[in-house]
């Protein structure tokens, strides 16, 4: 029994945190406590935005990271954590999932909640389909993913994309910007097939069949008319609210949710995964007008340059992927990140994983970087660079003073897989280490 | 590439046909095997313990000498191993690769059919595998039916003929399956085939499996007695042999302990079945396979004598495996039942290594017990420990360099070995790149391979998607 001493202390030192609530009945996972006062002492601060401090303290007040640094001082009635032999990060984000949307992909469809009916589903929201007690969340938070981006998923326009805290008993509570992006995904081009693959999360829209390329077609035009539909939509409405004395126009839910995206306020993530996808993508995206996001980007290396040229972001969620053709080499998803890298495409790396696996995220930056990618790279792409691709990056992603507490603390290095979790603040609420897993872990540890 | 596979198939059905069981490498001209001293590195015996500083002499085949400043015998490669670490061969208990064909499944119980049929000498993944510095696998068969057919041990002499894979002596082995992919509710029923097919419940299975062992029983009674009586002498010369059953000669091999069960399993109560069916029939069963639920039961699959081979961490993806915990390995290891990681995937066989690393993290194993999971503890498993698994004098030489230590996300590997021989090599792996992609470029030239359009303009390139070899 005494083997399991380290991880009971690990469970317990969480728990020492007198606001973090016991396990609770009915959900998996522990509700997050109040945003208290809490000053982290004598660890390692890895900040990603800039240099490592050493040995320091981090005090979070309000939800925010209100000091940092060597000598920062310990406000009165602060909770102190000794971080003696630990280091501070920022938390992780996962911009390439359905997390919360689904539980159990096979067998229990009932549980699968992330594709509507039809192809253009521009007002269809993740956050409605959230579900804050999924067992998935209370098992991704404790390895340092504090945010993801939750994706639609099916058709042409699946609908609208939510950035969610990983804690909170409602969909309210977790949620940091409710539409954050428009999940689009062109019919493939040559036909066949589905656009995203990578783990579960996504299956695009598909023409197949002799006539795939008069489908592709079609298809593409009935979504450029309701673009152009949505831009004249706003236009009506523009006119309207300005002489009340012209016809007033019928309202139209899913028209009046692509406004924001047509007009390039808000992103687009386009799914597309082989450079000709990638291209149609970019190019229709440059037509249109709208501010692309390219999500799953397996080939994204052969299309860098225009990727550069448009400015277009990629959210890589093919590190783990299989090579695609016998002839590939090995390594060429491995590897992908490191090249985007120096082809000067801006990325982030995501788990491509419906919910389950998104904890897996640490292992696999860190695998692109035995790739190629730096150490720094690799981290900064699951932290800095996917808050500042989502519009975020002022909030999230380093510790910086004023910024969302979003942290971890662990006894090594974050993205390795024998690092242990010990703390763990979200929106600068101590969260507990107990899940689903730890329970039943527990409950059967010391059967004999 | 086709006929050489085809070749070599025909050669192992051959060989099968005249032995009765398994071909082995011994009955081939055995290949010269040049000699080879890694000089300098971290030594990861797993068995001996973690050696600073160390040479590892390769000779024949085998681990020659572990030692510090061994001299390099003449005409031996000489690798320089400072900075990096030297580990045996990863070990997949459970893997589909090599192979062209998974799941029979038409029939409840296909014990006649063998893995050994359908190896690909060649396949791609088994490239891919040997980059993860994994070196020996149990190819088995899937799980659409409660006995699937009998397996193979393959060392991942990637390109070989396939009879130079099969380790001479590997014992033989056999799939079975329980739970939901064998009543395949979820699935369709058959694959290719009608809408149901007996057993649709887990009480279907036992009851498949007790009426395979009770026909198997009265099968061996008839051979005992008809060899019984034909050992009399003078030997009758009236006397009639048993017809053969190839369904049930391999599960005789079973009854006989000669032929090791591996029975894929999820939940905690369907393990339970086959455990208590098995000491009814008086065999033991080898290893419980992905034994999702094991930390429910682990007192007695101890009791039993059976071992398990888990993932580390992959739950949710269906009803049954929602309650499957990365602690698992760390419960059952901990209760002193003898585990293993393992991929039953073309991609996960590629990163064993983080998933023996994160059972320090989930349950607290040591770095020694989780180096186990992915080595020795698969050597046994496959009745190999012997010969492979862990870093020691006479045994194979099966090794994979790596950059750091094979637990950190950061490492990569530079060199897999198999019986002393390189085949993978990363330096070598990049220069093959340019050779290729000029070859690629050529063939296309070549072929256009594009589908032709109605009106018959090119519409560009058609590949089919890649597999991804899973079948949990």
């Amino acid at each position: 029994m005494s083997r399991f001493n380290r991880m009971a202390a690990s469970l317990i030192a969480a728990a020492f945190i007198p606001v973090v609530a016991e396990a609770q009945l009915g959900s998996p996972n522990p509700l997050p406590g109040p945003q208290g006062t809490f000053a982290i002492t004598n660890a390692r601060i890895v900040t990603v935005s800039g240099a490592a401090i050493e040995r320091g303290t981090l005090v979070i007040s309000g939800g925010k990271i209100t000091a940092i640094g060597a000598s920062a001082t310990v406000p009165q009635g602060a909770q102190v954590i000794d971080g003696t032999g630990l280091s501070v990060y920022p938390g992780m984000m996962d911009a390439g999932t359905s997390m919360g949307l689904n539980e159990v992909s096979q067998g229990a469809n009932a549980t699968v909640d992330d594709a509507e009916v039809g192809s253009f589903n521009p007002n269809a929201i993740a956050y409605y389909s959230m579900n804050p007690h999924s067992a998935h969340i209370g098992v991704t938070r404790v390895v340092g993913v504090t945010h993801v981006l939750s994706s639609p998923t099916g058709g042409l326009v699946s609908g609208q994309s939510t950035l969610a805290n990983l804690g909170g008993w409602t969909p309210a509570a977790m949620t940091i910007q409710q539409k954050a992006g428009l999940v689009i995904t062109l019919p493939r081009a040559g036909g066949g097939g589905s656009g995203f693959g990578g783990g579960g999360f996504g299956g695009g829209a598909a023409a197949g069949g002799a006539d795939a390329t008069r489908q592709r077609a079609i298809q593409l035009d009935s979504l450029r008319a309701l673009i152009a539909d949505a831009r004249a939509y706003r236009q009506a409405m523009d006119a309207y609210a300005k002489d009340r004395t012209l016809p007033r126009p019928q309202p139209d839910i899913k028209l009046a949710a692509m406004v924001p995206y047509v007009r390039g306020e808000l992103p687009v993530l386009m799914q597309a995964d082989r450079a000709v996808d990638i291209r149609a993508s970019v190019e229709f995206a440059v037509e249109e007008g709208l501010k692309a996001i390219i999500v799953g980007g397996r080939e994204a290396l052969v299309v860098s340059a225009l990727l550069k040229e448009k400015n277009v972001p990629v959210i890589y969620a093919h590190v783990r992927t299989l090579p695609s053709r016998e002839d590939d080499a090995y390594d060429i998803n491995f590897s992908a990140p490191g090249q985007l890298a120096a082809a000067g495409v801006r990325f982030a790396i995501a788990s491509g994983d419906g919910g389950a696996q998104v904890r897996d995220l640490p292992y696999i930056a860190g695998m692109a970087s035995a790739f190629g990618l730096s150490p720094e790279d690799a981290l900064k792409s699951v932290t800095l660079w996917p808050a500042q691709i989502f519009g975020v990056g002022d909030r999230f992603g380093s510790i910086e003073i004023g910024k969302i507490a979003n942290l971890v603390v662990v006894d090594g290095d974050l993205l390795e897989a024998r690092t242990n979790t010990k703390f763990l603040f979200i929106d600068g609420r101590a969260v507990s280490l107990v899940n689903r897993h730890t329970t039943l872990f527990d409950t059967h540890k010391d059967r004999r | 590439m086709l006929t050489t596979k085809f070749r070599a198939s025909l050669a192992v059905a051959a060989l099968a046909l005249t032995t009765g069981f398994m071909p082995a490498a011994a009955q081939q001209a055995p290949r010269r095997v040049p000699s080879m001293l890694i000089k300098n590195a971290t030594v990861i015996t797993v068995t001996k313990g973690t050696l600073q500083n160390t040479d590892v002499l390769l000779e024949n085949g085998k681990i020659a000498r572990i030692a510090q400043n061994i001299a390099a015998p003449a005409g031996a490669e000489v690798y320089d191993g400072t900075g990096k670490f030297v580990m045996p061969g990863i070990i997949d208990p459970h893997s589909h690769g090599m192979s062209d064909a998974t799941n029979e499944g038409t029939l409840s119980v296909t014990s006649m059919v063998r893995i050994t049929d359908v190896l690909n000498p060649t396949a791609v993944n088994g490239h891919r595998s040997l980059a993860g510095g994994v070196t020996m696998i149990n190819i088995l068969h899937g799980s659409a039916n409660t006995i699937g057919g009998q397996s193979a041990t393959l060392k991942l002499k990637v390109g070989r003929p396939i009879g130079e894979m099969l380790p001479a002596g590997a014992p033989a082995g056999i799939k079975f399956a329980l739970g939901e992919n064998v009543t395949r509710k979820s699935q369709n029923a058959v694959p290719g085939g009608p809408p149901r097919r007996y057993p649709a419940t887990r009480m279907g299975q036992a009851e498949v499996l007790r009426d395979a062992f009770t026909r198997t029983r009265a099968y061996k009674a008839d051979w005992d007695e008809y060899r019984a009586r034909m050992a009399a002498r003078p030997a009758p010369t009236t006397l009639v042999a048993p017809r053969r059953d190839l369904e049930l000669e391999p599960l005789v091999e079973v009854l006989d302990g000669k032929r090791f069960v591996h029975a894929h399993g999820y939940r905690a109560d369907e393990m339970v079945m086959l455990l208590e069916l098995a000491k009814e029939f008086g065999f033991t069963v080898r290893t419980l396979q992905h034994a999702l639920e094991a930390y429910k039961i682990a007192p007695e699959i101890l009791a039993a004598g059976a071992s398990v081979s888990v993932f580390a961490d992959s739950w949710s993806y269906k009803l049954e495996a929602f309650d499957a915990i990365p602690f698992n390995a760390a419960i059952t290891v901990h209760t002193g039942v003898r585990t293993t990681i393992n991929s039953d995937s073309d991609e996960r066989i590629r990163r064993l290594n983080i998933d023996a690393a994160e059972l320090m993290r989930y349950g607290g194993l040591t770095e020694q017990e989780a180096l186990e999971t992915i080595t020795i503890n698969g050597a046994w498993q496959l009745g190999m420990e012997q010969r492979t698994g862990s870093l020691e004098v006479g045994k194979d030489a099966d090794i994979g360099i790596w950059t750091a230590h094979p637990f950190s996300v950061y490492a990569r590997v530079e060199r897999t070995i198999v019986d002393g021989e390189t085949f993978f090599d990363r330096q070598q792996d990049a220069a093959n790149r340019a050779v290729r992609a000029a070859e690629r470029a050529e063939l296309e030239k070549a072929e256009p391979n594009t589908v032709p359009s109605p009106r018959g303009a090119p519409s560009g390139p058609s590949r089919p998607a890649a597999p991804t070899g899973e079948n949990r």
